[in-house]
């Protein structure tokens, strides 16, 4: 990994809806090549701080400076679509695809970089973006269905595709909020395959409650209650921390 | 995969097969039909200019406007105004003088002019909407709410219309047209024109649509209507794009307006109201929307059908036309444009009919599809090595 470089820092960020603090002047910083988890009962303010990152919803306190090729960005300042431009790609937790474009043309919108309308009234494909589009969709094993609609996909099927857009797409940082819920153990394992081989061309931020998973994976956890930061680690640590134990692992990992 | 493709080119090409057809259908018509319906089409060819920029904007961006006939109604009027400043000839129109006006007010002044007309019922029409559209669709104001507003708006433009009889004729409308840039317009010969101007227009804009729906940006619409979120979060503005598609639909309009009003001889509020709105999506809605072709379709069969059995029956007509509603949403829930898989359709229900006895059978083909799809799931067995990956930052680093 070399000398670590940090991608994105969270600084003392607070999220309040009306008078309910959904995240408490939570600090962490995450480094290039890394894959964090963020794990939690319900309810302890993993989606929400995903949500701030990419844009979703605002800081009410703090803030959170992004990093990218030398430059700074206060994410708090970007709009949601910017933010996606200088590489924060997001996943929500419910696969959504475009379904009523063929699964090249889902790609297809992912890849271009220039994203207005007038641009995409007049340009057509490069053929590099069309063996980027090819190598992403063999490597989740969709390729064979290009030209399908995403209506005969299965859920974790569907989910990969939705992986492979944000990869094709090629985000710094990549925000995952769930992505092997509903998955068989097979696909499941298949999918920690892929974020292994993502990871070593970009960073990957996940909120998952499956542990075998986060054991497979993670570089570094960090763990969330009731909004707090309550303890971060690697899995190891995390797992042996007797507060952990009681207010998430202990219950199983619910 | 290779079959797929084929089945979608065919798809396409029977769509254009039926444009085609139709557009020969309009052309010849003067050839072997009376004045009088020729007219009609003509003005049926101005609805169906609308049902292309509903289609735009409902059938692949899924927002329903249910007030587009405000566009219509400003592109009508534009052109209307001209109409009425040259039939009166340096005076003051009729309806002003009734009104007791004594000058003819500062905004139809510029309407003497040909050159502004003409490029008033497009720019109005797109000014407006994109005020309209920026302060809806930049505030995420969607759905039902959008519609709601649109409907609001159809309402708010005729009322106004009808409050300033002074300005606009009031209820009356604007009428009594004599020339049309210097030609009569009961003349056959300009009535020829200007039934051909309305096919060209008619062509040019479905050609346009075609374009559009076939480049990257008709499917970043239809991304829009199916998954706007995703959309966002793929680094897209959703509002830009609706904001575009209602000022092309709205553009649409404004030119169908334009055609409409020396053809039918009159414009008045009861034609931009939201009844005659909501029409407009009942045509789209009827011939298939997210075609294209079946929105012509549409306003041309809805109009037509209109027509002749109104002078059949002037005292039930109605009923006949819901009849025709429900039937075709019953029956066609895709439009009149999917009659052509009707076929297909009693094939496979007389056949699921025959299959009932053999149920045992199915079942035991669904397990065997099953089985193989799941091995379809997991075919890719090489494993997957960092080597044959590219998801690289690649040029950005």
């Amino acid at each position: 990994m070399g000398v670590a470089t940090p991608v994105l820092e969270i600084k003392n960020a607070s999220i309040t809806f009306g008078n309910f603090r959904a995240v408490k002047n939570v600090s962490t910083t995450v480094y290039e090549n890394e894959v964090r988890f963020l794990i939690g009962p319900n309810g302890a303010g993993k989606t929400t701080l995903l949500d701030a990152i990419c844009g979703k919803n605002k800081l009410s306190d703090g803030n959170i400076i992004y990093h990218n090729e030398g430059e700074e960005y206060d994410l708090q300042k970007i709009k949601e679509n910017k933010i996606v431009n200088i590489g924060v790609g997001r996943k929500f937790q419910a696969p959504s695809v475009f379904t009523g474009l063929t699964i090249f043309e889902n790609m297809e919108l992912a890849v271009v970089r220039e994203r207005d309308v007038f641009s995409s009234l007049r340009s057509r494909l490069k053929k590099r973006e069309i063996e980027d589009i090819k190598h992403q969709l063999q490597f989740v094993g969709l390729y064979e269905m290009k030209d399908e609609y995403p209506t005969v996909l299965s859920h974790g099927q569907k989910q990969w595709l939705e992986i492979a857009m944000l990869c094709v797409s090629k985000p710094k940082l990549m925000l995952l909020d769930e992505p092997v819920a509903g998955m068989g153990r097979r696909e499941t394992q298949r999918t920690a395959e892929l974020l292994r081989i993502i990871q070593n061309n970009c960073t990957i931020i996940v909120v998952e409650h499956d542990m075998q998973f986060v054991k497979e994976v993670a570089t570094l956890v960090t763990v969330l209650h009731d909004g707090e930061l309550l303890c971060e680690g690697t899995m190891d640590e995390v797992s042996s921390n007797q507060q952990v134990i009681d207010v998430y692992l202990g219950r199983g990992g619910e | 995969m290779q079959i797929k493709d084929i089945q979608k080119e065919k798809r396409l090409s029977g769509k254009m097969k039926l444009a085609l057809l139709i557009f020969i259908f309009l052309a010849t018509a003067p050839l072997y039909m009376s004045s009088f319906r020729v007219t009609m089409l003509g003005k049926y060819m101005c609805f169906a200019l609308i049902a292309l920029g509903i289609d735009m904007i409902w059938g692949y961006t899924g927002i329903l406007s249910l007030g587009h006939g405000v566009y219509f109604g400003l592109g009508a009027y534009c052109m209307a105004m001209h109409l009425k400043l040259e039939a009166s000839d340096g005076a003051l129109p009729d309806f002003m003088a009734w009104s007791a006006v004594e000058k003819l007010p500062a905004f139809w002044a510029p309407f003497q002019s040909s050159a502004f007309t003409l490029f008033s019922i497009v720019l109005i029409p797109v000014i407006f909407a994109a005020v309209i559209g920026s302060l809806t669709f930049l505030n995420r104001i969607k759905g039902v709410f959008f519609c709601i507003l649109s409907q609001a708006l159809a309402f708010a433009l005729a009322t106004f219309m009808i409050g300033r009889q002074e300005y606009f004729g009031g209820s009356n409308g604007l009428t009594n047209f004599t020339t049309l840039f210097g030609h009569a317009v009961n003349d056959p010969v300009t009535k020829t024109v200007l039934f051909y101007l309305t096919l060209i227009s008619l062509i040019a804009a479905f050609a346009l649509c075609m374009k559009i729906v076939n480049s990257r940006a008709g499917r970043v619409l239809v991304a829009t209507r199916d998954a706007e979120n995703r959309l966002r979060f793929t680094g897209y503005s959703p509002a830009v794009y609706k904001v575009f598609v209602y000022c092309l639909s709205a553009a649409l309009a404004g030119i169908a307006g334009a055609l409409y009003v020396p053809q039918v001889g009159i414009i008045s509020p009861t034609d931009i109201n939201i009844a005659p709105s909501t029409e407009m999506v009942i045509w789209v809605a009827v011939g298939g929307k997210s075609t294209l072709v079946g929105a012509i379709l549409g306003a041309l069969v809805v109009n037509f059908a209109k027509s002749l059995v109104s002078e059949q029956f002037p005292a039930v007509w109605q009923f006949f036309i819901g009849a025709l509603f429900i039937a075709v949403i019953l029956f066609f829930p895709a439009g009149l444009i999917s009659i052509k898989d009707l076929p297909a359709k009693i094939r496979s229900f007389i056949k699921k009919r025959a299959d009932t006895g053999e149920a045992e059978d199915k079942k035991q083909a669904g397990t065997n599809a099953k089985a193989k799809s799941d091995n379809g799931l997991f075919s890719n067995k090489k494993p997957v090595t960092v080597t044959s990956v590219k998801v690289s930052k690649g040029d950005g680093q």
